[in-house]
C-alpha cells in the first residue's frame, strides 16, 4: 500500500466533502425530526390517560427491539410500493431515522422530567403557579439542564448511525469514501480516513457532552 | 397501492428454511460476541479502575476508539483493512482459508465494540462501590487482587445487570450490519428473499416479529437475572 498521498488525499477531497454533507444533513434533520416527534412521545408518555401512555410506550418498545436497518429496508422497499413509484434514498432513510431515533429521544425527555423531583411540582402548585407555570418555569429548567449531556450523547449516535445509509446505497461519507477507494484501488487508505475522521469528530463532541455533564448537571 | 398479498409465502420452501437459518446466524453470531464482549469488556473495564496510570490510559484510549468509530466501519476495518496490515500469509489465510470468515469478523467486531459498552458500565459499576469498601478490604489484610475478586466484582455486576441487558438487547440488533460482509443473517435473508419473491411486506413483517420475538425473549431472561442479582437497598446504576 506504500505512504499516504497527501497530493492523492487532496483530490479525494470534493467528493469526500459532498459525502459529509449528506452525512451532516441527515443527522441534522434526523435530530430536528426526532427531538420533535421524541418530545410529543415523551408528552404522551407521562399522561394520566393510561390508554394514551400505553401506546406511547408500546411505540418506544416496539421501536427499540428492532434494528435500525430493518427499518430503513421498510422503507426502502415498501414506500415505493405504496406510492407506485422509487423513492430518494436520502428520504426513505431520513424517515427511518426521525421514527427510531424519536425512541430514543422520547425516553431521554421522560427520563430528564422525571429527574426533577415530584415534590417540586407540588410545591410549584402550592406557591400560586398553574400547572403549565410550574412545569415551564420549575420543571423543565432542570430536566433540560439533566438532559443535555444525554441528547448530546445521542446526537453522536445518529451522527455514527447514519452510516448504514450506505447500505441502502445513499451517498453519505462512508460510502463516498468506498466509491473513491473502490475506483483508485485505495480501500485500505480510505476506509482508515474514514476512521479516523468519524473518530475526531465523536471524540471531540463526547468530550464537550462530558464538560456538559460536569457543568450543568444538578 | 396495487400488491397482491401472499402471507403463503412465509412457509414456502425454500424461504423458510432460509429464514431459520438467518435466525441461526443472528443468534449464533449475537451469543458469540457476547461473550467476546463480557470477557473483554470486564478486563477493559476492570483496567480502566486499578491504580496504574498506564493501564488506566490504555483501556480508556480502547474505550474511546471503539465507542467513538461508526460499528459499520469498524466491520469494514476487520473485514477488508485488517487483512492487508497483517503479514501476506496471516492475510491470505483471513481473506481465503478461514473458514466462516463473515461469522467470524463479524462475532469479533460486535464483540470489541460491545466490549468499550460493557466495560464503561462495569467501571461505573465499580466506581459506585470503590472507596470505603475498598479500602475496608485492604485494611483487613486482602490484597488488590482478592478486594476484586470478593468485595468489588461481585457487587460491581450484580448492580450492573440491568445496564447489560440493554447492550445483551443491542447486540442482537447491531448484528443486522453484518450483512455487508456477507453474512446471512436474519436482516439480509429478509432482503433476499423479498427480492426474490417480490412479496417485501410480508418477508420484513416476519424479520421484525422475529426481532421483537428475541426482544422479548432476552428481557424475559434478563428479567429473572435481574431479580435474583438483585442487591437489596441498592438501585441500578447507568454509565452514561
Amino acid at each position: 500500500m506504500g505512504g499516504f498521498d497527501f497530493a492523492y488525499l487532496a483530490a479525494a477531497l470534493p467528493l469526500l466533502w459532498e459525502g459529509m454533507q449528506v452525512t451532516l444533513l441527515l443527522t441534522l434533520f434526523g435530530i430536528i425530526g426526532g427531538l420533535t416527534l421524541g418530545a410529543v412521545l415523551a408528552v404522551l408518555r407521562l399522561s394520566r390517560t393510561r390508554p394514551v401512555a400505553l401506546a406511547a410506550a408500546a411505540y418506544v418498545t416496539f421501536f427499540r427491539s428492532i434494528p435500525i436497518l430493518l427499518g430503513l429496508f421498510w422503507f426502502y422497499f415498501l414506500v415505493p410500493i405504496w406510492l407506485g413509484r422509487p423513492i430518494d434514498g436520502f428520504y426513505a432513510a431520513l424517515a427511518g431515522f426521525v421514527l427510531f431515533e424519536a425512541a430514543y429521544f422520547c425516553e431521554i425527555i421522560r427520563a430528564g422530567i422525571q429527574s426533577v423531583r415530584h415534590g417540586q411540582v407540588l410545591a410549584g402548585l402550592a406557591s400560586g403557579l398553574t400547572y403549565r407555570q410550574t412545569m415551564r418555569s420549575v420543571v423543565l429548567p432542570q430536566a433540560l439542564r439533566n438532559m443535555l449531556p444525554v441528547l448530546l450523547t445521542q446526537s453522536i449516535n445518529l451522527f455514527k448511525g447514519t452510516s448504514l445509509v450506505y447500505i441502502v446505497g445513499v451517498r453519505d461519507f462512508l460510502t463516498a469514501a468506498d466509491v473513491i477507494g473502490a475506483r483508485d484501488n485505495r480501500i485500505v487508505e480510505m476506509y482508515a480516513l474514514v476512521a479516523i475522521v468519524y473518530f475526531l469528530i465523536c471524540f471531540a463532541a463526547s468530550l464537550l457532552a462530558r464538560r456538559l455533564q460536569r457543568r450543568y448537571a444538578i | 397501492m396495487r400488491y397482491n398479498w401472499n402471507w403463503a409465502i412465509l412457509v414456502t420452501e425454500p424461504y423458510l428454511v432460509w429464514m431459520l437459518s438467518g435466525l441461526m446466524w443472528t443468534i449464533a453470531v449475537s451469543l458469540v460476541g457476547w461473550v467476546i464482549a463480557l470477557v473483554l469488556g470486564s478486563i477493559v473495564g476492570i483496567a480502566r479502575t486499578v491504580k496504574q496510570p498506564l493501564v488506566r490510559w490504555i483501556a480508556a484510549a480502547y474505550v474511546e476508539i471503539f465507542r467513538n468509530v461508526p460499528l459499520l466501519v469498524q466491520i469494514f476495518l476487520w473485514y477488508f483493512v485488517l487483512p492487508e496490515l497483517l503479514p501476506p500469509a496471516a492475510g491470505t489465510w483471513l481473506k481465503r482459508d478461514l473458514p466462516n470468515a463473515e461469522f467470524w469478523t463479524a462475532a469479533v467486531s460486535l464483540g470489541t465494540y460491545t466490549a468499550c459498552r460493557v466495560a464503561e458500565q462495569l467501571r461505573a459499576g465499580i466506581q459506585a462501590i470503590a472507596g470505603g469498601q475498598a479500602s475496608a478490604g485492604l485494611a483487613s489484610g486482602l490484597t488488590t487482587v482478592q478486594v476484586y475478586r470478593y468485595i468489588l466484582l461481585p457487587v460491581a455486576f450484580r448492580i450492573i445487570v440491568p445496564a447489560l441487558t440493554s447492550e445483551f438487547l443491542n447486540i442482537f440488533k447491531n448484528s443486522s450490519l453484518a450483512l455487508t460482509i456477507g453474512l446471512l443473517e436474519v436482516t439480509s435473508r429478509s432482503r433476499q428473499i423479498s427480492e426474490y419473491t417480490y412479496q417485501p411486506i410480508e418477508i420484513f413483517t416476519e424479520a421484525t416479529m422475529l426481532y421483537c420475538l428475541i426482544a422479548l425473549l432476552v428481557a424475559t431472561g434478563m428479567r429473572i437475572i435481574e431479580k435474583r442479582s438483585a442487591l437489596p437497598g441498592m438501585i441500578a446504576v447507568e454509565a452514561r
